[in-house]
């Protein structure tokens, strides 16, 4: 077997092994999905917000197992955080919390990031007042 | 974890040595070490061995003796034919491949493109069939070579080579073959096929890696790839790796004797591994025709799911398989055979190859069919895609990748 095998650490074995909330969310105020078959994975992550809050993320993932992990990561670390935070994630906090990857394997991590950003302006898109909680519902 | 049974699907990548084979290596290693060039009995008693090995080489083939050059490996015996065709005749500047071969055939064609020399890559239809007219067409006064492979590693399709080597014949153009993936599956040889060059690999039979021939039929024009001494008739230069020929000739000669019942055997598992497949897993194609094809090779492809994953938890369960896809060496396109044929990029991404060997047993094939469809359904679980959505078509692919390549480049520099 390749050395990637290998090179995958425990912390990301765990999260492709048992992936921490996979799913879409029927209800969800923000949807992104990114990448495409013909350049690597695809991930979709969608959110549910209430107070400028992020309260759920749910992911579902098309790739390797690091792509995997890298999406249950990410939704694990944005679970709690405000918009404005979440805005500012980036794919260094995914790497950071699964102990490294691979190299060749860093741009999983960074399609974590995009589709986490997408959900978001799919969010501030539909709310365009994200600072006004009790914006009327949809 | 390191004691559990390994249930071996990639054939095709390798194969054990045969205990036989060992064996007769040996003796090499211990009393018979001498150089078979050298001028005193304890050197040169080894080049008997050398020929008796070189003889069963090439009856595996059909060959003469006399028309068998040893060579380290598949790909040195690929680089040495079209280098040799191309240097035999200085005059023509031109080759035709096809865009399916090994990437030891690809690769040294590029390098030849990037020094002016021009290649014609042929293109295959969906199963992975090449057109005879067009390869007819294709060729030009100035062509050296023709190299087609005789049985594609990834899907198993097997190239009508008799076919083409017939209208290189009439067309005055040297034919190569490269019969890596063939030898030991099929029957193969050389005056069937009515090629000039073959190329062979011996670990893909049961012999060691860092072994292989190259063909050259007799009277064929020849330029020596690796320069030095008068080894293989001056044809290949370096002392002789005479334990290695000595377990490739034990090899070749175990492979013949035992060709018809493995294939037979082999093939069976095989289509009994590939036709519940099919009809197990929902949304799963064969990759390449069902026939001509060896009978050891399938190529399926899961939809909605990516290979490596699916190898992961397979490697979890000991079981050993290869994607079509290129991922796992850092490249971020799908496999070039698979996209040659047509195959959408979600598609080649999800294709596994399963190459069963003289090891593989019913219950091996059992293993993988009590696990494998429950690996693909938890997949498609976590996947985003479906047959509603097979790829998200909303998403700027070219920007992607120029991303990605700055990535790769700071990553490589830094």
């Amino acid at each position: 077997m390749s050395d990637i095998y290998t090179l995958y650490n425990e912390t990301v074995m765990d999260h492709f092994m048992n992936p921490r909330n996979l799913g879409d969310l029927a209800d969800a105020d923000g949807v992104g999905e990114v990448g495409a078959a013909a350049c690597g994975d695809i991930m979709k992550i969608s959110l549910k917000i209430k107070d400028g809050r992020i309260e759920d993320a749910r992911f579902k993932t098309f790739g390797c197992g690091s792509a995997i992990a890298s999406s249950s990561m990410a939704t694990e670390l944005i679970k709690g955080r405000s918009v404005q935070e979440a805005l500012h994630f980036s794919n260094q906090d995914v790497i950071q919390a699964l102990g490294g990857l691979p190299p060749v394997k860093i741009h999983c991590s960074v399609l974590a990031e995009e589709a986490i950003k997408a959900a978001l302006d799919d969010y501030l898109k539909r709310h365009p007042a994200p600072a006004a909680p009790a914006a009327q519902p949809t | 974890m390191s004691e559990r049974k390994i249930r071996y699907f990639d054939n095709n990548a390798t194969t054990p040595v045969a205990p036989e084979v060992v064996e007769a290596m040996l003796p090499f290693y211990t009393e018979l070490w001498g150089n078979p060039s050298s001028a005193y009995g304890f050197g040169h008693q080894v080049a008997g061995h050398i020929e008796a090995a070189r003889a069963k080489v090439a009856a595996l083939i059909g060959a003469e003796p006399r028309e068998v050059v040893f060579t380290s490996c598949g790909t040195e015996s690929n680089n040495t034919a079209i280098h040799s065709a191309l240097m035999a005749q200085p005059d023509k500047r031109h080759v035709v491949s096809t865009m399916v071969e090994h990437s030891a055939n690809l690769k040294y064609c590029e390098f030849l493109r990037q020094r002016g020399f021009e290649v014609t890559y042929l293109p295959v239809d969906g199963g992975g069939a090449l057109d005879l007219g067009r390869l007819e067409a294709a060729l030009r006064p100035d062509t050296a070579l023709v190299s087609v492979m005789l049985a594609n590693n990834e899907t198993g399709v097997l190239f009508p080579v008799a076919e083409v080597a017939a209208i290189c014949r009439r067309k005055g153009v040297l034919c190569h073959t490269d019969a890596v993936q063939a030898a030991g599956k099929i029957p193969v040889d050389v005056r069937q096929l009515g090629v000039d060059l073959l190329s062979l690999s011996a670990h893909k039979l049961h012999a060691p890696k860092g072994i292989g021939l190259l063909y050259v039929k007799r009277r064929t024009r020849f330029q020596p790839y690796l320069m030095g001494g008068h080894q293989e008739k001056g044809r290949r230069g370096g002392t002789e790796n005479v334990a290695y020929m000595v377990g490739f000739g034990r090899a070749a000669e175990l492979a013949l004797e035992r060709l018809a019942e493995s294939s037979r055997r082999i093939g069976a598992l095989r289509d009994r591994l590939e036709e519940t497949l099919l009809a197990a897993v929902p949304d799963t194609v064969r990759n390449g025709a069902k026939e001509p094809r060896l009978p050891n090779t399938s190529s399926l492809a899961f939809d909605f799911v990516e290979a490596e994953a699916v190898l992961m938890l397979l490697d979890q369960l000991g079981i050993c398989a290869s994607s079509g896809s290129a991922c796992t060496t850092g490249s971020l396109d799908p496999s070039h055979v698979l996209q040659a044929m047509g195959l959408s990029p979600m598609r080649a991404r999800g294709s596994l190859r399963f190459s069963l060997g003289s090891t593989t047993t019913e219950e091996d094939v059992d293993y993988l069919l009590a696990h494998l469809p429950g690996i693909i359904r938890r997949l498609r679980a976590i996947s985003p895609l479906c047959a509603a959505h097979p790829d998200n078509d909303r998403y700027d692919v070219a920007a992607a990748r120029a991303r990605q390549a700055k990535e790769l480049t700071s990553l490589a520099n830094g």
